[in-house]
C-alpha cells in the first residue's frame, strides 16, 4: 500500500500543468475561477486544443483515438484541469453516447459520430429524462413508429442540458407500448436540425438558461441511427448511466472551489478578523476539507489498478453522493461567507464578459456577485444523475436488501 | 498509488482472524469481561506466539520490526473480537515509545520481554485536567541525589493494573503547558508510591487512576535526555490514534455486517424489515462512512511516523473527526435498526457499540481534533492564501 502517486504520475502531471499553462486562454480562466458562466465558443475553443494536443478523449481505447491512459493518469489530467480553471467537460458526447456507440453502435455509426465528438465539432446533448419520467425512467412515453426505413418520433423531453447548443440527441424512446416497461425501449441518435424538433428554455431558479425541454412531434428519424437492434434500448442505457468512474466525485472542482472560499473567508472580516479565523466558521471549512481528503482517498482506491478486477461494489454511489453534497455545501459556505452582499441578484456578473463599469460601481465585492446563483444553482448536484436517494436505493441493493 | 495489501499482510491478517476466532468467540469475550482480572493471559502467550505482540519491537531486540501498515492490519483483525488484552496500549503505543529509547539498556531489556509476551507496559500520561492535550503535564519529577520523587495524578490509565511497568511522563521544568520539560521514566507498577484506584470502561477494558505519591527512582529509570520526552510521547499517541483507527473499522465492518444479516432476516409485517426504505437508506449512510472512515484509516497509517510534524498532525487529527463521527452513526444505527435487541447485553451488537463509543471519545473526539485540524488548516492557509 502506498497512498503517493508514483513518480511516472507525478511526471504526468507537471505535463498536463504545463499544457494548462500554456493552452488555457486566460479570459476562459478568469470565468472559470470566479463562477462565471462559458458559453458554447468558450468549451468548443478548449475542446479543440484538447484534440490538437491528442487529449481530446482521453478515456476512449486507443483504436477510437483515445490517449491509452490509465484511470489514474485521467483522475489526474481531471483534476490537474478543474484546478486550473479549465471548462468542464460537457459529458454527453465524450462520456455517455460516445461508449454506448462504441459498444453497440455499428462501424458505420463510429465512423460518423467519433471523430466529430472528439474535435468538437458536433455538440451532444441528452434525451432521458421526460415530465413524467424523472428517477423512474422506465416509463418514459416517448413514442417512436417504425415508418420505412424511419422511426416517427412524438414526445417530450425534459432537463435536457444546453441543448440549445447541440447538434446531435441521444433519445430513448419507446418502440413497443405493450412490452414490459423496459423492454419496449429503443436507443435513437437524432439531429436537432430535423424538422419537428423546438427546443424551449427552462428559466432556473438562479436565472439561468442551463436546460431545456424538447419537443419532438413527427420528427423523422433514419433507421440506421438507431443503437443496436429495437425495444433494447434499457441496456444501452443503463450501459451509459455505469460507465462513468474516475470522475462523479468531481474532486478537482472540489479543491478549486475550496480554494476559493478560503480566499473569500481571507477577505471578509467578522467582529474585526478575517473570517477564516473566526472559530465556527473555520471549523466549517475543516470539516469540508476533511470530507474531501477522505472522498480523495475513496475515489483514488476505486480507481487503482487491482479494483478494475473485482466486481463493482456500491462505490460510485457513494462518491456521487458524498461528491455532491461536498460541492453543495462549499457553495453555500462561499454564500454565507459573503454576507448581505450575497443578496443583491446579478444576473449580469455570471454572463461571460462581466466588467464592472468605473463609472457605476456596483455594491458589494466583486466576489460577492456570484456566490448566490452558484449556491441556488448547485442544488441540482443531488438531483441529476439519478438522485441522492436513488444512489442509497443502489447502495442497499448492492447489500444484499 | 496503490491500496493493495502485500501476501505477508494479508497473511497477518488471516492469521490473527483465524486465532481469534477459535479462542476469543464471543463467549469467551464475555467471559473474560465478567472475570475478577479482566483479561486472559493464554489468550495473551497465544498472541505472543503468534508474533503478533513483536510486530513493533525492532528486529535488533527479538521483535519484527514492522510499520504502520502490519499494525493497521492487525488492529483491523483484532477489532471485531474486542480483545480485553492491552494490545493497543503495550504492543503498540508503549513498544513504540521504547523503541524511541531502544539503546538505553532497561527499555532494551523490556522491549525484549514485551515481544515475547512476557512483559507489559503501558503509557500513563495523560491527566485529570489534561482534557486531550498533550502537552499539559502536571506532575512534577525532582531529582536530588541521583534519585527521582514523582508526584502527580494520572487519569484513565488503560490496563494499568495489569502492566508490570507504566510509562510515566512527568515535568522536570516548565509550566504545565510547555512543550520542553518533560521527561519519561519507567516506573514499575510495584514502586511504594504508585497507587492504582482501579475501575471498568465502558467496553469493560480495565483502567485506572494513578496515583504517584513521593514515587523514588533510580536516576537510571528516566529514559532519555531529561525534558526532551514530548515529542517521542506525541509520535508514539499518533501510533496509537492510527492503530484505533484501524481497529474502529474492522469493528464498524463487523456491524455493518450483522445489521444488513439481521434486516434480512428480521420479519415485521409480513416481510423482511429490510425491504422498507427508511432503513436501507440507513444502512446506504452507514457504508458511506464507513467507507471514508476506511480511507482515512489508511490515511493515518501512511502518515502516522511523517517526518514533516504539521503534516502528519493534519492527517491524524482529519482522520480521527471522520472516524469518531463514524464510531457514533454506525454504533448508534446498528442498535436502532437491531430495535430492542441492540439494546440487550446478549448480542454483541452492543458491545461493539460499547467499543465504538470508547474509540469515538479516546485520544479525544471529533470535535477536539475538528479544532485541532482548523488550527493547522489556519496557519498554513495565512501562508497560502494572506
Amino acid at each position: 500500500m502506498r497512498l503517493d502517486f508514483t513518480e511516472t504520475d507525478q511526471s504526468f502531471r507537471d505535463e498536463v500543468r504545463a499544457f494548462l499553462r500554456e493552452q488555457l486562454p486566460p479570459d476562459i480562466r478568469d470565468k472559470v475561477q470566479n463562477g462565471r458562466e462559458l458559453d458554447r465558443t468558450d468549451y468548443v475553443l478548449w475542446q479543440r486544443r484538447l484534440y490538437e494536443r491528442g487529449w481530446g478523449a482521453v478515456g476512449w481505447p486507443v483504436q477510437f483515438g483515445g490517449a491509452g491512459w490509465n484511470a489514474v493518469q485521467q483522475y489526474i489530467f481531471e483534476e490537474e484541469s478543474a484546478m486550473a480553471g479549465a471548462p468542464r467537460m460537457i459529458p454527453f458526447g465524450i462520456k455517455m453516447v460516445a461508449p454506448v456507440i462504441m459498444a453497440f453502435g455499428s462501424a458505420d455509426q463510429q465512423r460518423r459520430f467519433l471523430p466529430k465528438i472528439s474535435t468538437g465539432e458536433e455538440w451532444w446533448c441528452q434525451g432521458y429524462s421526460e415530465p413524467g419520467a424523472g428517477s423512474d425512467l422506465a416509463s418514459l412515453r416517448t413514442r417512436a413508429v417504425r415508418d420505412g426505413d424511419h422511426y416517427i418520433v412524438d414526445g417530450q423531453k425534459t432537463w435536457n442540458t444546453l441543448g440549445q447548443y447541440a447538434d446531435w440527441i441521444f433519445c430513448l424512446v419507446r418502440t413497443d407500448p405493450q412490452a414490459k416497461q423496459q423492454s419496449g425501449i429503443t436507443f435513437l441518435l437524432i439531429d436537432m436540425k430535423s424538422p419537428g424538433i423546438r427546443v424551449r428554455p427552462i428559466e432556473l431558479l438562479d436565472g439561468g438558461h442551463e436546460v431545456n425541454e424538447v419537443w419532438f412531434e413527427d420528427v423523422r428519424v433514419p433507421v440506421q441511427n438507431r443503437i443496436g437492434e429495437e425495444n433494447r434500448g434499457w441496456t444501452y442505457a443503463k450501459f451509459l448511466l455505469g460507465h462513468e468512474r474516475t470522475n462523479i466525485a468531481g474532486i478537482g472542482i472540489a479543491k478549486r472551489e475550496l480554494a476559493r472560499l478560503k480566499r473569500v473567508a481571507a477577505e471578509e472580516h467578522q467582529n474585526g478578523r478575517p473570517l477564516l479565523d473566526d472559530p465556527l466558521f473555520a471549523a466549517r471549512v475543516a470539516r469540508i476539507e476533511i470530507e474531501l481528503t477522505a472522498l480523495e482517498i475513496t475515489n483514488l482506491r476505486v480507481l487503482s489498478p487491482a479494483s478494475g478486477s473485482r466486481a463493482p461494489g456500491p462505490e460510485a454511489s457513494i462518491l456521487k453522493i458524498k461528491g455532491t453534497e461536498i460541492h453543495q455545501a462549499i457553495s453555500e459556505l462561499l454564500m454565507r461567507a459573503a454576507g448581505a452582499y450575497a443578496l443583491p441578484m446579478r444576473r449580469e456578473a455570471m454572463e461571460a464578459g462581466w466588467q464592472v463599469d468605473p463609472n457605476r460601481p456596483h455594491a458589494g465585492p466583486r466576489y460577492a456577485a456570484t456566490v448566490m446563483s452558484a449556491y441556488l444553482n448547485q442544488r441540482k448536484l443531488s438531483i441529476f444523475g439519478g438522485t441522492n436517494e436513488i444512489q442509497k436505493n443502489i447502495i442497499a441493493k448492492m447489500m444484499g436488501l | 498509488m496503490d491500496f493493495e495489501f502485500s501476501d505477508e499482510q494479508t497473511q497477518l491478517h488471516g492469521a490473527v482472524t483465524g486465532f481469534l476466532a477459535k479462542e476469543y468467540p464471543f463467549d469467551r469475550l464475555q467471559a473474560i469481561k465478567r472475570s475478577e482480572i479482566g483479561w486472559d493471559p493464554s489468550v495473551w502467550s497465544g498472541l505472543a506466539d503468534l508474533g503478533v505482540l513483536a510486530i513493533n519491537v525492532p528486529a535488533a531486540l527479538g521483535g519484527l520490526g514492522y510499520g504502520p501498515l502490519e499494525t493497521l492490519v492487525l488492529m483491523d483483525a483484532c477489532g471485531p473480537s474486542l480483545l480485553q488484552e492491552p494490545i493497543s496500549s503495550s504492543a503498540v503505543i508503549a513498544t513504540a515509545l521504547l523503541s524511541d529509547y531502544a539503546d538505553a539498556a532497561p527499555a532494551a531489556e523490556l522491549l525484549r520481554g514485551m515481544a515475547r509476551g512476557e512483559r507489559i507496559a503501558v503509557p500513563a500520561h495523560f491527566e485529570p485536567d489534561a482534557r486531550f492535550d498533550t502537552r499539559w503535564v502536571e506532575t512534577r519529577a525532582c531529582l536530588s541525589a541521583e534519585r527521582y520523587r514523582l508526584d502527580g495524578h494520572k487519569a484513565v490509565v488503560l490496563h494499568a493494573g495489569l502492566a508490570d511497568t507504566l510509562l510515566v511522563s512527568a515535568r522536570t521544568a516548565g509550566e504545565t503547558r510547555d512543550t520542553d520539560g518533560v521527561t519519561l521514566f519507567l516506573v514499575p507498577r510495584e514502586t511504594p508510591g504508585v497507587r492504582l484506584e482501579e475501575y471498568r470502561n465502558v467496553d469493560g477494558q480495565r483502567a485506572a487512576d494513578v496515583y504517584l505519591t513521593d514515587v523514588e527512582l533510580p536516576a537510571g529509570h528516566r529514559l532519555g535526555i531529561a525534558g526532551a520526552a514530548l515529542p517521542a510521547i506525541e509520535a508514539a499517541l499518533d501510533i496509537g490514534l492510527a492503530a484505533l483507527c484501524a481497529e474502529a473499522v474492522g469493528i464498524m465492518q463487523g456491524l455493518l455486517n450483522a445489521t444488513v444479516d439481521y434486516l434480512r432476516t428480521r420479519q415485521q409485517f409480513g416481510q423482511p424489515i429490510g425491504r422498507f426504505q427508511a432503513l436501507q437508506h440507513r444502512v446506504a449512510d452507514m457504508v458511506g462512512h464507513l467507507e471514508q472512515a476506511r480511507s482515512m484509516s489508511y490515511l493515518a497509517a501512511m502518515r502516522c511516523n511523517a517526518s514533516n510534524i504539521a503534516e502528519r498532525r493534519r492527517a491524524l487529527s482529519a482522520a480521527k473527526v471522520v472516524i469518531s463521527e463514524a464510531c457514533r452513526f454506525i454504533g448508534q444505527q446498528a442498535v436502532q435498526l437491531h430495535g430492542g435487541m441492540g439494546m440487550a447485553d446478549e448480542l454483541i451488537i452492543s458491545h461493539w457499540f460499547k467499543r465504538l463509543t470508547a474509540i469515538d471519545v479516546t485520544f479525544g473526539d471529533s470535535d477536539t481534533h475538528l479544532q485541532r485540524y482548523a488550527a493547522l488548516m489556519r496557519d498554513a492557509g495565512r501562508r497560502d492564501y494572506v
